[in-house]
């Protein structure tokens, strides 16, 4: 039978599983909640009855032949994309298999530095060499932007050898880069296109939004369908083109992906593609609608800076997602993570993430006006209590490191442990990052400077939360000997 | 045939009405309204399930949000209304000659409509030349609004559903920076008597405290609502509700209430025991 948008299969077959009362003698072990009836009154009844194994009825996400599959190929038709893979741990497992796809050991691969920790750390595991891109920055609001196409073309360049292109599109607040340029050079020189695109699931199905992976022509591309399309936390789905051998891709996720996937997870991403496909348009537009007035109502506060499409340049800041609901709180004197705490702490709101100078809040249809307007209020109301002379904050959030080690070499190398403040000049052996948003200060193999300590203490000072490193507070940092 | 509405206070406890006749019934872009006839409380307002006011009983209600307040402060001129699309909180405010001018900012526009239908009894001063009835969102109204009013009511339903942002921190926050230095602030405080709604109070206490110098509760007796016992905020720049109480100005206007009387007043923020604790572990 000739499937539409409109089917969800592997929702209709697990709805015709629960019905037809299978006697359980399978995995997993709570036989549909009865093993456990604390955590089924907790989650509620048919959540745990569609907790199942893979079965011949309802496919195998390692090996899909059926129900999977189609709904696999329902989300690749759906997207513009050739095929489609239903990932059940996060997107970084996704951005790891693009990784891992692409690169060997040895092999280079062009990026942004301001990436993931989930495409450094496959770079640890793969041993791949990152060549990194500076990202742009914006002087005012201290952030890194998106890559600028003539920075990718002078990095293709000078490493002709390198085997792809890692673009962060879009950014974590939004930024997009010229991805249809990029795509274009990366070709011309044997190149592939890995797209992080983990907050750009609706890219493939609002209007008035910027240019999706696929539609720029690149060769694969890693959706956190969970962000903002409306799956459950920790699903994802990896697009590719025809460029890209799938069955390769298959084993590579294989190689790492449990074999027991959840399909809560799978379930959740067969009804968010259909959603998506029959109702997109519609709860993007709201959602626009909703930033654009929030945008509008932040900015007559004064101090905060809620930025949209005018800071567009046509270079690394392409491309503006008017989704996000980005704003730059320095002018009030607060660090984004001092606004994003008291916003929690005295108002009950929690946004995605406060850094040091923005915090990032993540808008949808499910939102109502109510919402909206208490995250308005709230804004002012912290400004009218907290807001103080801006002097003496730092301004700024990327620092371009110096790589000196691949991270693999650095990870692995003999590291001693030493208080982190006396760690100028050496090379770090870890991770530092704040979480959110997770974009590391410091990666393995790169080199400490004063500067960036500073930048540490400050981050410490405001409160972010720190990790990475295998001293959990901090007070001491793994270096290469 | 017989006819009963239903009510869920917990989830042990309903309240019965026996009804007459449903008079309106339609589910407006922010809740489902209902009218209703009955035999005990005459036509009743039921918002979302939860009965609003009785025709019964609501005289209680509205005197208790309004003449507290002016009694403490019987120069207050300007005043803003949130919520209170049923008009009896507009109704007591009129009987004022002295208020100059009332602003009421109501969410849902139908309601209003509704009551004006349906139930004249509270709906009868939307004519009144002194108001300005503004339909709108009440936290985003007072947003930028500094040293304009003698006197907030926030007459709303309960902290879920549209009423949701006139129970935040934030609200409070503009509320003290809407109003004059003699500015006095009167919310709807819900009930401590069943569990689930202690949590509420609680939080609903410590919001309006962090922001108001006087923040105080009165209690008063509300047969159709939960419990039957009902709490209301009073909070304010410096006016204390009880020692600043203006008793012969207030008995000089000659206003007949039904519920309220200056010793009454005083005597309503005398709490019992169980509402102390609840209000002194916030």
């Amino acid at each position: 039978m000739e499937l539409s948008q409109q089917d969800a299969p592997l929702y209709d077959a697990l709805k015709k599983h629960i019905k037809n009362r299978i006697v359980r003698f399978d995995v997993p072990g709570h036989k549909g909640g009865r093993g456990n009836k604390e955590l089924r009154d907790f989650l509620g009844e048919q959540c745990m009855k569609i907790d199942v194994n893979s079965m011949k009825p309802l496919d195998n996400l390692c090996h899909p032949v059926s129900v999977i599959k189609d709904a696999q190929q329902l989300a690749a038709d759906a997207m513009g994309a050739d095929h489609a893979f239903f990932m059940v741990n996060g997107n970084t497992s996704a951005v790891q298999t693009m990784i891992f796809t692409a690169c060997k050991s040895g092999d280079k691969i062009i990026m942004p530095r301001n990436v993931h920790r989930s495409a450094i750390n496959a770079l640890v595991v793969c041993g791949a060499i990152p060549v990194y891109v500076n990202p742009g920055t914006n002087k005012q609001l201290g952030i890194a932007l998106g890559m600028s196409a003539n920075d990718v073309e002078k990095a293709i360049e000078r490493n002709p050898d390198a085997k792809a292109v890692l673009v962060n599109n879009p950014t974590y607040y939004g930024i997009c880069s010229d991805l249809r340029k990029i795509v274009e050079i990366a070709h011309e020189h044997g190149m592939l296109v890995l797209v992080d695109e983990a907050h750009g699931t609706h890219f493939y199905f609002g209007e008035n939004l910027p240019v999706s992976a696929m539609a720029a022509g690149a060769d694969m591309a890693a959706l956190s369908v969970h962000k903002t399309g409306g799956s459950l936390t920790q699903s994802a789905i990896l697009l590719c083109k025809n460029t890209v051998s799938a069955g390769y891709v298959h084993q590579i996720i294989n190689l790492t992906q449990t074999t027991s996937s959840s399909y809560l997870l799978m379930v959740s991403l067969d009804l968010a593609r259909r959603n998506l496909y029959l109702n997109g348009k519609e709860m993007f537009a709201k959602t626009q609608a909703y930033c654009e007035y929030a945008r509008e109502e932040i900015n007559k506060i004064g101090g905060y800076y809620a930025y949209s499409s005018e800071l567009v340049n046509g270079d690394d800041f392409y491309a503006f997602d008017t989704t996000k609901l980005s704003i730059y709180t320095r002018a009030t004197g607060l660090a984004g993570v001092e606004v994003y705490d008291i916003l929690r702490d005295d108002y009950d709101i929690q946004v995605e993430f406060g850094d040091i100078g923005n915090i990032l809040a993540i808008v949808s249809a499910g939102d109502r006006e109510l919402e909206v307007e208490r995250f308005i209020s709230a804004l002012y109301e912290i400004k009218r209590h907290y807001s103080k002379d801006p002097a003496g904050m730092f301004d700024h959030e990327y620092i371009d490191p110096t790589v000196v080690l691949a991270p693999q070499q650095a990870f692995y190398s003999e590291k001693i442990s030493i208080p982190i403040e006396q760690s100028s000049g050496k090379i770090c052996g870890e991770f530092v990052m704040c979480y959110p948003p997770g974009i590391p200060i410091l990666a393995p193999g790169e080199r400490i400077t004063s500067e960036i300590l500073s930048y540490i203490s400050y981050c410490k000072e405001k409160g972010c939360s720190m990790t990475g490193t295998e001293d959990m507070n901090l007070e001491y940092i793994n270096v290469v000997v | 045939m017989e006819l009963w509405f239903s009510e869920k206070h917990t989830d042990n406890v309903e309240l019965k009405i026996k009804v007459k006749q449903q008079l309106y019934s339609k589910k407006s872009y922010y809740q489902q309204i209902d009218i209703l006839d009955t035999y005990e409380f005459g036509r009743i307002l039921v918002l979302d399930g939860y009965i609003m006011l009785t025709e019964k009983d609501e005289y209680v209600y509205h005197e208790m949000v309004t003449h507290v307040p002016m009694a403490v402060n019987p120069d207050v001129k300007n005043v803003l209304v949130i919520g209170a699309g049923d008009g009896g909180t507009l109704r007591e405010l009129c009987r004022y000659d002295t208020i100059e001018h009332i602003d009421m900012v109501e969410i849902d526009e139908l309601v209003v409509e509704v009551c004006k239908r349906y139930l004249p009894q509270t709906a009868c001063c939307f004519n009144d030349e002194r108001l300005d009835l503004h339909i709108g969102d009440g936290l985003k109204y007072v947003r930028y609004k500094e040293n304009e009013y003698d006197l907030i009511i926030v007459d709303s339903t309960d902290p879920f559903g549209p009423g949701e942002g006139l129970f935040t921190k934030e609200f409070y926050g503009r509320c003290f920076t809407a109003l004059t230095d003699k500015g006095i602030l009167i919310n709807q405080h819900e009930s401590t008597y069943y569990d689930s709604y202690v949590d509420m109070v609680q939080r609903t206490h410590k919001r309006i405290s962090a922001n108001f110098p006087v923040s105080m509760v009165y209690q008063t007796h509300i047969p159709t609502y939960p419990s039957g016992q009902w709490l209301f905020g009073f909070a304010s720049k410096n006016l204390h509700p009880v020692y600043d109480i203006q008793e012969d100005r207030w008995n000089a206007l000659g206003l007949k209430t039904k519920y309220y009387n200056t010793e009454l007043h005083k005597g309503c923020f005398a709490l019992p025991n169980d509402v102390k604790e609840v209000l002194e572990n916030t």
